[in-house]
């Protein structure tokens, strides 16, 4: 299920804007691999580039190679929509939808496939989703009632089932503790592990800690200067970032020095 | 300003002049809103009460009240209903076009141009009704009764003026576009960015995003523009006035030329020759009119928040 990605000297436009110039990496499967760096260094946007979520801008486009277990993610053959369905993606904000109940919501993604579930299969899919994002126990006995009913962090924690209800092969998360407090943020931080047998998991974060707690892998970008396009300064794995980092500029950001 | 700031008042902030004006004009101007609808109210009340009972030749051949109002509101809700049928997918496809589908350089001339209809007097709608729609009309019209008539909206005989109930609903269902799309646009352009992407990056497509994430956010206001446009359909004079040619008597028939006219445009066409009692009875149908109109405005304000306050729990 869990598959790997290589980055192959990437570049990100909008418009004529280039915001993200020459990314290469290789992300490993079943690990977590972390993205810091300072603001609008385009982090999120090359995380975006991952399943063509970018697209939804108009007039943004890429150059170079994005492989998953050896398939161009660009190819023009390549159905955006499809690529969605295989790379899921946690935002910043958690996005449940307001008209829906939980259990709906858990299913939205399924629901989109357009096979008709039987309502047993729809039920086991709710509950092995709702237990992955260790949420079930909090909401068994209020399935029905709206997703918006529920606190900040149990509404992150519902859209990460609903992000794993369809299996994808990749998790993206985008910042998916920023809107959070300490202890929500540390259920998703304890279940980002636990996804991780299963998930390739990549993750941006504007918390170094959090990166240095979660992840396996991390890739630091900066921009070369201001209104220059961002850029991958270091990638490394975690410890190594963080105890002795090949990169001065990595330790400068790290060592809270700038940014 | 005086500064006569007491000790008692000293705990509690003192509102500064420019709330205070602005929350008075507010006030004022939500005030004046409820003052007008009552004093239409209370105009329509007392004046077309007595239009209610009067001796039966002020009725025509339908010698009670109920028996002259019928078939009028009947062929006002046939317009509408027919104009709402037309417009509202139109208009919606029209609205989604503009804010979701098309890229911006042509999504803002088609929004221009729609809200341009909108400066269309109805009177020009009217002119154009007669003149060349209902005319362009006529084969339509001839064919359907031909082919379609074992329906009983197009039983026939067929109009050869083709100025029936289906040409009037047609026009204002041109007529109520524009402020349905408007007010579809603005509410489907203000979707939460996030709940799009939450459906987008489930793998949905535009068009099952929109279900998703667009519908269920934009559904009051989408009602509140139906509405709107059903005000419209509903109130419309002029060009009802002119297009349709109205036979009287309460039929389905679409095409032919036995339909009863709506009431603003039967108003309309009898006020100026009136006898004073025969205008209370014109204003007694204007009364029926707004109460119509209030009902059907409360009806949907009902359905959509009932449905919002499940969803609300």
């Amino acid at each position: 299920m869990a598959k790997s990605i290589t980055v192959d000297d990437l570049d990100i436009y909008y418009g004529d804007f280039l915001a993200v110039q020459g990314v290469s990496m290789t992300v490993k499967a079943r690990s977590v691999t972390a993205f810091i760096g300072p603001s609008g260094c385009g982090k999120s946007t090359f995380l975006r580039s991952l399943n063509r979520m970018h697209e939804v801008i108009p007039g943004a486009r890429v150059e170079g190679k994005v492989m998953v277990d050896g398939q161009s993610l660009y190819d023009s053959a390549v159905d955006p929509v499809a690529v969605r369905r295989q790379i899921g993606m946690v935002f910043q904000r958690p996005n449940p939808f307001p008209t829906m109940s939980i259990y709906e919501n858990v299913l939205a993604g399924n629901r989109l496939n357009a096979k008709k579930m039987k309502k047993s299969e729809a039920d086991d899919i709710v509950e092995r989703s709702l237990k992955g994002a260790n949420l079930w126990n909090e909401v068994k006995d209020r399935l029905g009632k709206p997703g918006m009913g529920l606190s900040g962090g149990q509404q992150q924690r519902l859209c990460i089932a609903r992000a794993i209800a369809v299996e994808p092969q990749v998790l993206l998360m985008d910042e998916p503790c920023s809107a959070l407090d300490p202890i929500s943020t540390s259920a998703i931080e304890d279940l980002i592990h636990e996804l991780k047998s299963d998930y390739t998991i990549v993750i941006v974060t504007h918390n170094m800690q959090q990166a240095a707690r979660v992840s396996d892998e991390t890739g630091f970008f900066n921009l070369k200067a201001a209104g220059q396009p961002g850029h991958l300064v270091e990638f490394n794995s975690t410890q190594k970032m963080f105890a002795n980092p090949d990169n001065e500029a990595t330790e400068a950001y790290i060592s809270g020095r700038f940014g | 300003m005086a500064t006569t700031v007491v000790a008692e008042d000293a705990g509690r902030a003192k509102p500064r002049l420019g709330d205070r004006v602005f929350s008075r004009l507010a006030l004022v101007a939500g005030i004046a809103i409820l003052a007008a609808l009552a004093a239409v109210f209370i105009f329509l009340a007392i004046e077309g009460v007595p239009g209610l009972a009067k001796p039966a030749e002020f009725y025509g051949s339908a010698s009670t009240f109920w028996g002259y109002v019928a078939p009028l509101l009947f062929g006002t809700v046939l317009a509408a209903v027919i104009a709402l049928i037309v417009a509202v997918p139109l208009a919606w496809g029209i609205a989604l076009v503009v804010s979701h589908y098309a890229p911006k350089r042509i999504a803002t001339p088609i929004a221009y141009l729609i809200d341009l209809l909108a400066a269309v007097p109805s009177v020009v709608f009217g002119l154009w009704g007669i003149s060349v729609l209902a005319l362009q009309l006529r084969p339509a019209y001839a064919w359907l009764d031909d082919h379609m008539g074992w329906l009983p909206f197009f039983a026939g005989p067929a109009s050869g003026t083709g100025r029936t109930i289906l040409t009037a609903g047609l026009v204002l269902a041109i007529m109520i576009l524009p402020i349905i799309t408007a007010i579809s646009r603005e509410v489907f352009a203000q979707t939460p960015r996030l709940h799009e992407e939450a459906a987008l990056a489930l793998g949905a497509t535009r068009w099952e995003m929109i279900r998703m994430a667009v519908f269920p956010y934009a559904r009051s206001g989408m009602v509140s523009a139906v509405m709107l446009g059903l005000g419209r359909a509903l109130g419309e004079t002029m060009a009802v006035a002119m297009v349709l040619s109205a036979g009287g008597g309460i039929s389905f028939n679409l095409i032919s030329s036995s339909n009863p006219a709506s009431i603003a445009s039967n108003i309309a066409s009898n006020y100026k020759e009136g006898t004073p009692g025969k205008i209370q009875v014109l204003i007694a149908t204007g009364l029926v009119l707004f109460l119509v109109t209030f009902l059907v405005n409360f009806a949907a304000r009902w359905v959509v928040q009932r449905s919002e306050r499940r969803l609300a729990r």
